[in-house]
């Protein structure tokens, strides 16, 4: 490993960590929006650290879900990371239990993209651990700025902030929707105009919140395998 | 709700997704390894987002709602398509979403 490579590994951890920092005041207004308080917001930063989750969980809040339908939409979202941790597991290669459930804290998202994207083992630990560190500290920094800068606006900047929200789900949806964030772009347009279509049908019908979990349910089974494997 | 509530649900979802992080390090890859698990791992995501979207951009209570949040969407959806950065796309939808609710008082 070079001294060029770890520079340039760093130097995309950095950035990376910057840029997420911002959702992290998306995160901290939408907290505040929901009737979190900063603390459980900067809890949720803190002890949850997996962004969609924690949009997920104050979603469902704001839009007066009960914590149950609240909690199961952020652990359904949260199901992801337990395949990046398959993933990473033997990457990362930790000695110990303690070092296993350290590392276990850092897998999301974009440590593990920044880790499989390394070209070698040691490059893929450096980048996890830089970008795990990196994003940490701004996601954490960020959210309580969010949710002290959210607290206390008039009605205009209210109006703002409930736009805020949906545009923010909308930004980390669309990259699955495109050639270039997905390999089945097609097949993930159909799932979420179908999850879509399902939560706003029976929003009438049900608790606040229960739909959405029952529209990823819905779509999940109408995938079942046979019907999946058509090409996009 | 509650603060107590509200405290205990965040609290529990935060030791929930741990654990399931904590699961993949832990479990042999072969039991996650399964084309079905895989499936509905790559496809939760977009159904569980858009419902959200739709959701948080087109209810309020037991209603549907059409507001200045859904000309804020529309907004967003223009950035992201000519690839603006996250917080262009945040800005803009507030923006919208005030400059509704000003000129609809």
């Amino acid at each position: 490993m070079s001294a060029a490579d770890r520079t340039r590994t760093l130097r995309d951890a950095v950035g990376l960590g910057v840029a997420v920092g911002l959702y992290g005041i998306a995160f901290g207004a939408a907290a505040d929006a929901a009737g979190l308080d900063a603390w459980q917001a900067l809890t949720l930063s803190a002890l949850m650290f997996t962004g969609a989750s924690q949009f997920a969980l104050v979603g469902v809040l704001g839009a007066g879900g009960s914590a149950p339908a609240a909690v199961g939409s952020a652990l359904l979202l949260g199901t992801r990371n337990t395949v990046y941790g398959v993933r990473m597991a033997p990457l990362l290669a930790p000695r110990s239990a303690l070092g296993r459930a350290a590392a276990a804290h850092w897998v999301i998202d974009e440590t593990t993209a920044m880790a499989v994207a390394a070209p070698d083992r040691e490059l893929g630990r450096l980048a996890f651990w830089a970008t795990g560190a990196t994003i940490y500290l701004g996601w954490n920094v960020m959210t309580l700025v969010g949710a002290l800068g959210a607290s206390g606006l008039g009605g205009t900047a209210e109006a703002a902030l409930d736009s805020v929200v949906p545009a923010a789900f909308l930004a980390l949806l669309w990259p699955r929707l495109t050639a270039r964030g997905s390999a089945e772009p097609g097949v993930q347009r159909r799932v979420a105009l179908g999850g879509a279509v399902v939560a706003l049908a029976l929003t009438p019908f049900v608790p606040a919140g229960v739909q959405v979990i029952v529209a990823v349910v819905a779509v999940a089974l109408a995938g079942r395998p046979g019907t999946a494997e058509r090409p996009a | 709700m509650s603060g107590d509530t509200l405290w205990v649900a965040v609290v529990v979802a935060s030791v929930g997704c741990y654990l399931l992080k904590l699961a993949g390090m832990s479990v042999p890859a072969t039991w996650v390894e399964q084309p079905w698990v895989a499936r509905v791992v790559d496809f939760v995501p977009a159904a569980l987002l858009a419902a959200l979207v739709a959701v948080q951009g087109l209810t309020s209570d037991d209603r549907v709602v059409v507001d200045g949040r859904l000309a804020g969407l529309a907004v967003a959806a223009l950035a992201l398509a000519l690839r603006a950065p996250f917080i262009v796309v945040i800005v803009l939808a507030g923006a919208t979403g005030a400059g509704v609710h000003v000129l609809t008082g």
